[in-house]
């Protein structure tokens, strides 16, 4: 009775805990079985938009453990990103070569960017959310400023294809195609059977490795089960893709881009590294608390400009990841949900604004861009408009935000009952 | 050692803030491995002396101070608390300065963190340098060894008992390598009796490892069993330096507040037949750290009622739940009418004021003008203070200006104006900002939570004073939580004293020591239980 009794308190916690994002899987679930797409055709969609995206929802993780929220000013990110992209096509530098310049001009771009973020939110502790969602508005409109006005007229620039007719100002949008479109997607690609394949394979032989290492340290009891469950894992994936291979599924003719796989993976082990650091320490003091973090002798405001300083370069390099899979730049919009998008994933994935781990930014793309496929599609078979679909996705947009930010206030408030009952 | 074996020395200390002198050349001398007691009622500068020797920012912001600090025979100029911390002096702080994520490990090292070498750090500097998880569990491990703590170092600290807390503060302290002058600043305010005889104990050690101890404290008990040398402080000048075996518990007392204290006189004529005001049947608290759970209880008309008993056993939750603060089950008559649980309008209009323990929390709007807190409840439940015109109401500013300074004189509020934020009063006064907005409820039972916690001996008399008072003359009925056994035996008529969320038992204030011990450390039912079997 008593064991029968505690685990269901077990599963309510765990429901209570991860509310939001099991909404969100169950949605995605529904929305996939009504909208009767095919699955290989489903994959490959989100399979793109998890490469383009998770970039960007990545560089929010850092300012979150500081303590500074929910960062809506990687919209900076993005506009440093975007200079770069304009700077570097109107040298007509084009392909890998491109794209690095790209990355290496943005950084200072966004160090600047991210510096006069960090010190305006210095100012605004406690309210760096919506100052940072302000600041985005208003960063948009000095980039307007620049880039509409000043191109031309203060800023002399010769270029048919990228200045408007006029001679003032950039045009609406610019074509990557022939620039740096694809310059890191094209470079190295796997179909999704062989991708799957060496996945496996290498975490097989990851935690051989590891388990041979451990034996010889007497510490097998610590990673038993848990190794166990991602190496028969490992090892299902792998004959999944053998079958596949040897059928005519449409897997086989998808293909996923390694290197930018890679260069999210390098992403996440930036941030695991970070966070083991004297700067990740110091970053989760001053997350936890200000004042003791400065009694301690940490510098807390020196600490948060540099949490949201590397957010600010990981955001730009995002955005241009995302910008050379996408093809074109709306020169005055590409940026401008970016954090909107981003902070959505993110807390559909189970972040908060006080806690977020990598796990949750990539879980939140996957749940993000499912919902996004699907439910245009879904809307239109259930509801038997198209124009229903359309609402649905901006909703989805939108609405996330309100919703779980609610929900994670509505779960503080049931977990603070439960342990005055506990 | 140069100088007289002195560690620290602080020669001629003047201050002044704004042409209002605060310190007037006070001299401090410490030895290495002395505990040196500091004491002095709130106002005396104790603080103010504490932030001279920690180089506080406000110290230097209003033109520093006069004098001269001399730490192991050299003249020293501390600019910052950084730069005290370099120096080699510590504090132990009143309120905890841990981070509940973080392993005990974590927190002791805070800011101290061992670190290794990577490849990153060699090209990006040492910001970037991993942290050595090991080297720093071994350091903490032997900083709680020396303290004597078996708790392991991994463990995190949100959920540990506040006793243990204070000593990872502690430990944090002792782990510094060039540790000299350790500052313990009230250290047993928050602490259960044992808990603080455990500290008690653990300063001696630190002491006879070569450390010097400043230990500011309220606590005279506490002084006399580890203080080597004390030294009084009374507003802003040096009273005395005593030896501990030149003095006694009431010669301390007498030099801090500079008045003899005697008893409070308590009136002996109350008779058993008056009605019962107040009856509870099995009330149930949810109060975090502080349940009840199934408590009865009767108080009588006229009464000052105390309840008493160690910290986590309840006897906190039981005003707080009669107002409705937090959850409440049970059955709770007043004259016969049955209260509304968890709703504190309606205890209130049943003639219930509450002075909370929390003051600064819950008691006051810090930031709000004396006389607004004074009559912001009656103004909000029982509509008084205030203009009507038509629909609308407006707040009758001379009638509250009149109120609160009839109150401030009854009370003796110390104050520049009734129209001062409480922010900047002294504990005692703010405490009795509190009572003045209970009495302005005009209340027949009145709940006095912790009444002298954090205040000084002084205001702590007064504070009683006014209780006795407002019982004997309006006839009220006080019903008194405090943890200070000494201060309900001195008002009370009856105390009950609570363990484990119920009532131990309840004893008149003149029974022996021997009944209120038994009690408050749970065995009293336990052992006449045993005595009605043998029998």
């Amino acid at each position: 009775m008593i064991e029968k009794k505690e685990l269901m308190e077990k599963t309510k916690r765990f429901f209570v805990g991860n509310m939001v994002t099991i909404v969100f899987v169950a949605l995605g679930i529904l929305g996939f079985i009504y909208s009767g797409l095919s699955l290989p055709f489903f994959v490959n969609e989100l399979f793109i938009r998890i490469t383009r995206n998770s970039l960007l929802v990545l560089a929010l993780i850092i300012p979150v453990l500081a303590g500074m929220g929910l960062n809506f000013a990687i919209v900076l990110g993005a506009m440093a990103g975007q200079v770069a992209i304009i700077v570097v096509t109107h040298w007509g530098i084009v392909g890998v070569k491109g794209f690095l310049l790209c990355m290496l001009l943005a950084v200072p771009v966004a160090l600047i960017f991210g510096y006069l973020t960090g010190s305006l939110l210095n100012k605004t502790k406690g309210k760096e959310m919506i100052a940072s969602l302000i600041l985005g508005f208003f960063a948009n409109g000095l980039y307007q400023l620049v880039f509409l006005i000043f191109i031309g007229t203060i800023i002399p620039m010769q270029n048919e294809v990228l200045v408007l007719s006029s001679g003032v100002g950039l045009r609406v949008t610019i074509d990557l195609t022939g620039g740096i479109k694809y310059a890191i997607d094209h470079i190295w690609r796997l179909t999704i059977p062989w991708a799957a394949l060496s996945t496996s394979i290498l975490t097989m032989l990851y935690i051989s490795i590891k388990f041979y290492l451990s034996k010889t340290r007497k510490t097998i009891k610590q990673m038993t089960t848990a190794h166990l469950y991602y190496f028969s894992a490992a090892m299902l994936l792998a004959l999944w893709s053998i079958y596949i291979m040897n059928t005519d599924s449409l897997f086989n003719m998808l293909r996923v881009p390694i290197i930018t796989v890679l260069a999210i993976l390098l992403v996440c082990l930036f941030t695991v590294f970070i966070m083991k650091t004297k700067l990740g320490q110091d970053l989760k003091t001053v997350g936890q608390d200000r004042h003791i973090a400065t009694v301690a002798g940490i510098n807390s405001n020196k600490v948060r400009l540099t949490a949201i300083m590397i957010s600010t370069v990981l955001a730009a390099w995002g955005q241009l990841f995302f910008l050379q899979n996408l093809g074109t730049m709306s020169t005055y919009g590409s940026h401008e949900q970016v954090g909107m998008f981003s902070i959505a994933a993110l807390l559909i994935g189970g972040a908060s604004v006080s806690k977020a781990t990598i796990g949750q930014a990539l879980l939140g793309v996957v749940l993000f861009h499912t919902l996004f496929i699907v439910s245009p599609l879904a809307g239109r078979n259930v509801f038997g408009d198209a124009q229903l679909g359309e609402f649905f996705r901006a909703f989805v947009a939108y609405g996330v935000i309100g919703l779980s930010l609610g929900m994670h206030a509505w779960k503080k408030q049931i977990q603070a009952r439960n342990s005055l009952k506990g | 050692m140069k100088n007289n074996d002195y560690i620290l020395q602080m020669k001629k200390i003047s201050k002044e803030y704004y042409g209002n002198r605060v310190l007037k050349g006070i001299d401090l001398s410490v030895k290495a491995g002395e505990i040196h007691a500091i004491l002095g009622e709130n106002g005396a500068g104790k603080s103010t002396l504490m932030n001279i020797l920690f180089g506080m920012t406000v110290i230097h912001e209003t033109g520093g101070y006069e004098g001269e600090i001399v730490l192991d025979g050299e003249t020293i100029n501390i600019k910052s608390p950084v730069e005290a911390l370099d120096f080699g002096i510590g504090m132990v702080h009143q309120e905890f300065m841990l981070i509940p994520g973080y392993s005990i490990t974590e927190n002791i090292k805070l800011n101290r963190e061992i670190t290794k070498e990577n490849i990153v750090s060699k090209i990006f500097g040492d910001k970037l340098k991993t942290l050595n998880l090991k080297e720093m569990s071994k350091d903490a491990r032997k900083a709680l060894d020396t303290l004597e703590m078996d708790i392991d170092e991994w463990v995190k600290v949100a959920g540990m008992p506040i006793g243990y807390m204070q000593f990872v503060e502690i430990a944090r302290e002792i782990d510094k390598k060039n540790i000299k002058v350790l500052v313990f600043d009230e250290p047993t305010a928050v602490l259960t009796e044992s808990e603080a005889d455990n500290l008690l104990k653990a300063m001696v050690k630190i002491k006879e490892s070569g450390i010097a101890i400043l230990f500011i404290t309220h606590r005279l008990d506490e002084v006399m069993e580890v203080a080597d040398n004390i030294t009084i402080l009374r507003d802003g000048e040096l009273v005395a330096t005593k030896k501990n075996n030149e003095t006694n518990v009431m010669e301390l007392a007498e030099l801090m507040v500079g008045r003899k204290i005697e008893k409070v006189a308590r009136s002996k004529e109350k008779q058993d037949t008056a009605e019962t005001i107040l009856s509870i049947n099995n009330l149930k608290v949810m109060m975090p750290g502080e349940e009840v759970k199934g408590l009865s209880l009767e108080v009588k008309a006229g009464e000052i009622f105390g309840i008493g008993g160690l910290a986590g056993q309840g006897k906190i939750g039981i005003a707080n739940g009669i107002m409705g603060l937090y959850p409440t089950s049970g059955e709770i008559t007043i004259e016969g009418e049955k209260l509304k649980l968890n709703n504190p309008q309606d205890a209130l209009k049943k003639n219930i004021a509450f002075v909370s323990e929390d003051r600064r929390g819950m008691g006051l709007l810090l930031d709000t003008s004396i006389e607004m807190n004074i009559v912001i409840t009656s103004i909000q439940n029982k509509g008084t203070f205030i203009k009507k015109f038509g629909l609308f109401t407006q707040i009758n500013n001379k009638e509250i200006k009149a109120h609160a300074s009839n109150m401030i004189k009854e009370l003796d509020i110390r104050c520049r104006s009734e129209k001062q934020v409480t922010r900047r009063l002294s504990g005692g006064n703010q405490q009795k900002v509190c009572i003045a907005r209970a009495l302005t409820l005009e209340p027949t039972i009145l709940f006095v939570s912790e009444p002298t916690r954090g205040i000084d001996v002084g205001a702590k008399k007064l504070v009683l004073d006014t209780l006795v008072k407002l019982n004997k003359e309006l006839g009220m009925t006080i019903i008194m939580t405090s943890s200070e056994l000494a201060e309900l035996r001195s008002v009370c008529d009856k105390i009950a004293i609570i363990s484990e969320g119920k009532v131990e038992g309840i004893l008149s204030p003149d029974a022996s020591d021997v009944d209120f011990g038994l009690m408050m450390a749970g065995e009293y039912k336990k052992m006449h239980n045993k005595g009605d079997e043998l029998q």
